[in-house]
C-alpha cells in the first residue's frame, strides 16, 4: 500500500527583495527556499500510519518543481519518505495553482495510492486551493482542513477531524481513497536525523517527463485558472515606530502602556 | 444579462456573517459586469435564512435543497456546478472560510472555469474581472485576471468587504433542485471547543500575545510573569499551541478566540498571518514587536518596535518590577 504526499518548495522573501525586470513576480534571487510547513505535518502523518501500520507501507513524497525543489525532497527523505517524485516541464514556468492540481493528479494516477495527503496551504501564498482540486480531477473524495485522522486500510476509510471556525471541529468519516488536506498541529514533526541524512541520500527521486504522466504541455498550459498581470509591494499603514536602543525602547514601551493604561483605570 | 452568483455560508441553521460581506463584493461590480446579484442558499433549512438575504439589491433568492443538512463537500460542489450550468454566472463568489475552501476549488477545476482564492479586492477594467490577493506572507500583492474564462470562481477573504446591511424584499425566491451526486464522506458530528479552563482571552481588555518569535518554550513563562506584574492577560498566536507551550484556549484568530473586548494587543514575535489577524485585527490599540520590520502585523499596529523579542522583555521586566 502507499501513501502519496504532495508537497511544495515555498519561497520567503529577504528583507531586501526586488521585482522581476517584467513586474509580475519577485526576483528569486531574493528568496530563501523551505518545505511549506503545512506539507511537513502532511508528511509525518503520513510516516506515523507507515509506522503504526507495519511494513509493507510505502511513503511517497512529489513536488511539481524545478531542480531547486530536490532540496525539499531530500528533507522528505530523510525524515523517512521512502522514494521522491519531481515532476517538471518547462510549461510550467510562472503557473498557477491549478496547473500544479493537474500535474499532481497525474502523477497520483500514476502512482495509485491508497491515500493522498498534502499541506491545507502554502505558506507563501496561502491559495489552499491544491489538494481539494486535485481530489476533484481525479473524481476521489477529499476533506479539507484536517487536524486529527485515524486511517484503516482494511476498511477502505478513514475518521477524520476537521477544524472550523473558532475551535469548532467536525469528525467525519471518509471513504479511501481520499485526498485530504493536512493542517498544522496535526502532530509533532520529526526532525531528520543524522542517519535520516546519509540514507536518503541513497533513495530514489524520480523525474518522469510528461509523456510518462500521460500529460501535455498544451493541456497543463491551458488548465491556467488565473493570469498575473502584476505583482507589486502595497503602501502598507505604517505604524508610529518606537525607535533607540533596546533600552530606551523598553522605556517608551513601558511609559506608553502605563499611559494608555491609565488613562483607562 | 449576466449574474453573480453568492453562496451563503451557514452552519447548525446559522447564517454566517461573511456572507454579508459577499454581497457588498457582488453590489460593488453589479453595474460594470451590467449584472443581477443571485444569491444561492444551499442545503436543509434555506428557507429560514432567506429574511437575513432579502438585501437591497439583491435580485433572485435560490434556494438549493439537498439530501444532507450538515456542510458536505461534495454535494456542495455538485450544486455549485449545478447553478453555475443553470445561471451561467459570470462572478461566482464564495466565503475563503474552512468550508468555502473545501468546495471552491473542486467546482473550480471540475468546470475549468477561472479561479482564484482568499481575494481581498475587485474591479473590472471593460470585461475583464481583476482581482487582488495577497503573495508571500502579506509581503506583495497580486492582480490576476481570467482570459478566456466565462465564469470565475473567486472565494473572499473575510473582513475585506463591510457586510451588506440594507434591508430589501421582493426578489423572486426560486427553488432549484440539483442532480444527487454520490457522497462519499459522512458528518458525524461536531466537537465543540473545550471550555475556558483557565482563562477567558476574549474577555480581556489588555492582552500579550507571544508568537513563535518568541523563539523558547521558557519565554512564555517569562512573559507570563511579565504580562501578570503589567496587568495582562497572556495570549498566542497557534504555533504556541501547536508546540504545546500554552492551551488552546489562549489562542487568538480564526480558529481560537477572537480579542472581543480588548483594547490594548501587545504582540511579541507575530508576524501577522491573515488568520491571526481575524481575531485582534479590530482592536483599538495594536503594539508590534517584531524583528523583520516588514512584517505584516505592522499594517495593523499603532505603535510597531523593530526589536529582538527576548531582549526587549528582558527590559521590560526590568521596568516592571
Ligand atoms: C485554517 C487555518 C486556521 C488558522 N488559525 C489560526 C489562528 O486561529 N491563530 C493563529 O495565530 N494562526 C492561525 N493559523 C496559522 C497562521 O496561518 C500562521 O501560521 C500563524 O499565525 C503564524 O504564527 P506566528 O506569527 O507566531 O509565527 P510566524 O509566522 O512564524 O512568525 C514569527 C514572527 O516572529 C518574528 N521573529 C522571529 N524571531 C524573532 C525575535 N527573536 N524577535 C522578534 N521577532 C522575531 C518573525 O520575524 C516573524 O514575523 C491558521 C491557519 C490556517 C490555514
Amino acid at each position: 500500500m502507499r501513501i502519496l504526499v504532495g508537497v511544495k518548495q515555498v519561497l520567503n522573501l529577504d528583507e531586501e527583495f526586488e521585482m522581476r525586470g517584467d513586474g509580475l513576480d519577485v526576483d528569486q534571487d531574493y528568496c530563501d527556499r523551505a518545505l511549506n510547513e503545512w506539507d511537513d505535518y502532511a508528511l509525518e502523518e503520513a510516516l506515523r500510519i507507515r509506522e503504526r501500520g507495519g511494513g509493507d507501507i510505502e511513503v511517497v513524497a512529489a513536488t511539481v518543481g524545478g531542480e531547486e525543489a530536490t532540496a525539499e525532497l531530500r528533507k522528505c527523505l530523510a525524515k523517512g519518505a521512502d522514494r521522491g517524485v519531481r515532476v517538471w516541464d518547462d510549461c510550467l514556468r510562472d503557473c498557477d495553482g491549478m496547473m500544479v492540481a493537474h500535474v499532481l493528479a497525474a502523477i497520483v494516477r500514476r502512482e495509485d495510492p491508497a491515500l493522498v495527503l498534502t499541506g491545507v496551504q502554502g505558506a507563501d501564498h496561502g491559495q489552499a486551493q491544491t489538494g481539494v482540486a486535485v481530489a476533484a480531477l481525479l473524481g476521489w473524495p477529499w476533506a479539507a482542513v484536517v487536524r486529527a485522522l485515524e486511517f484503516s486500510a482494511d476498511a477502505g476509510e478513514a475518521i477524520a477531524r476537521r477544524e472550523l471556525e473558532g475551535g469548532l471541529e467536525e469528525c467525519i468519516r471518509i471513504r479511501c481513497p481520499a485526498v485530504l488536506t493536512i493542517q498544522v498541529g496535526i502532530n509533532t514533526p520529526r526532525y531528520a536525523s543524522l542517519r535520516g541524512v546519509t540514507q536518503a541520500a541513497g533513495r530514489p527521486v524520480d523525474t518522469p517527463a510528461f509523456e510518462r504522466l500521460g500529460i501535455d504541455a498544451a493541456a497543463i498550459a491551458s488548465a491556467r485558472a488565473s493570469r498575473v498581470r502584476r505583482m507589486y509591494v502595497p503602501q502598507k499603514p505604517r505604524p508610529r515606530m518606537i525607535e533607540g536602543s533596546v533600552r530606551e525602547q523598553a522605556a517608551e514601551l513601558a511609559a506608553l502602556i502605563r499611559d494608555i493604561r491609565g488613562d483607562r483605570r | 444579462m449576466s449574474a453573480i452568483l453568492v453562496i451563503a455560508e451557514h452552519r447548525r441553521g446559522v447564517l454566517r456573517p461573511v456572507t454579508l460581506e459577499l454581497v457588498t463584493a457582488a453590489l460593488a461590480v453589479r453595474e460594470e459586469l451590467r449584472a443581477r446579484v443571485e444569491i444561492a442558499i444551499i442545503g436543509g433549512g434555506a428557507d429560514a435564512l432567506t429574511p437575513a438575504l432579502s438585501l437591497e439589491g439583491v435580485d433572485e433568492l435560490l434556494l438549493v435543497p439537498t439530501p444532507i443538512d450538515a456542510f458536505q463537500p461534495e454535494c456542495h460542489a455538485a450544486a455549485g456546478e449545478a447553478l453555475i450550468a443553470a445561471r451561467r454566472p459570470r462572478l461566482v463568489l464564495i466565503p475563503h472560510s474552512v468550508d468555502g475552501i473545501s468546495y471552491a476549488p473542486a467546482i473550480a477545476a471540475t468546470g475549468g472555469h477561472g479561479y482564484a482564492s482568499d481575494v481581498s479586492a475587485l474591479r473590472c477594467e471593460g470585461a475583464d474581472i481583476v482581482a487582488t490577493r495577497s503573495a508571500y506572507r502579506e509581503k506583495a500583492r497580486v492582480e490576476l485576471d481570467f482570459p478566456g474564462r466565462q465564469t470565475v470562481v473567486i472565494t473572499v477573504r473575510p473582513g475585506s468587504f463591510l457586510p451588506a446591511t440594507r434591508a430589501g424584499g421582493g426578489m423572486p425566491v426560486t427553488t432549484l433542485a440539483v442532480p444527487g451526486v454520490p457522497l462519499n464522506s459522512e458528518h458525524c458530528g461536531f466537537i465543540e471547543p473545550e471550555p475556558e479552563a483557565d482563562v477567558d482571552v476574549s474577555a480581556a481588555e489588555f492582552l500579550v500575545a507571544v508568537g513563535r518569535g518568541i523563539g523558547e518554550q521558557a519565554m512564555t513563562g517569562e512573559v507570563a510573569q511579565l504580562a501578570g506584574r503589567m496587568g495582562a492577560t497572556l495570549a498566542c498566536s497557534r504555533p504556541i499551541v501547536d508546540a504545546g507551550w500554552l492551551p488552546k484556549s489562549r489562542q487568538i484568530g480564526q480558529s481560537g478566540r477572537t480579542a472581543t473586548n480588548c483594547r490594548l494587543y501587545l504582540a511579541l514575535g507575530i508576524s501577522g498571518a491573515v488568520q491571526h489577524l481575524a481575531g485582534m485585527k479590530h482592536v483599538e490599540t495594536v503594539i508590534a514587536v517584531n524583528r523583520d520590520p516588514d512584517a505584516a502585523i505592522f499594517s495593523v499596529a499603532r505603535f510597531g518596535l523593530v526589536a529582538d523579542v527576548a531582549e526587549l522583555v528582558a527590559e521590560l521586566r526590568a521596568l516592571f518590577p
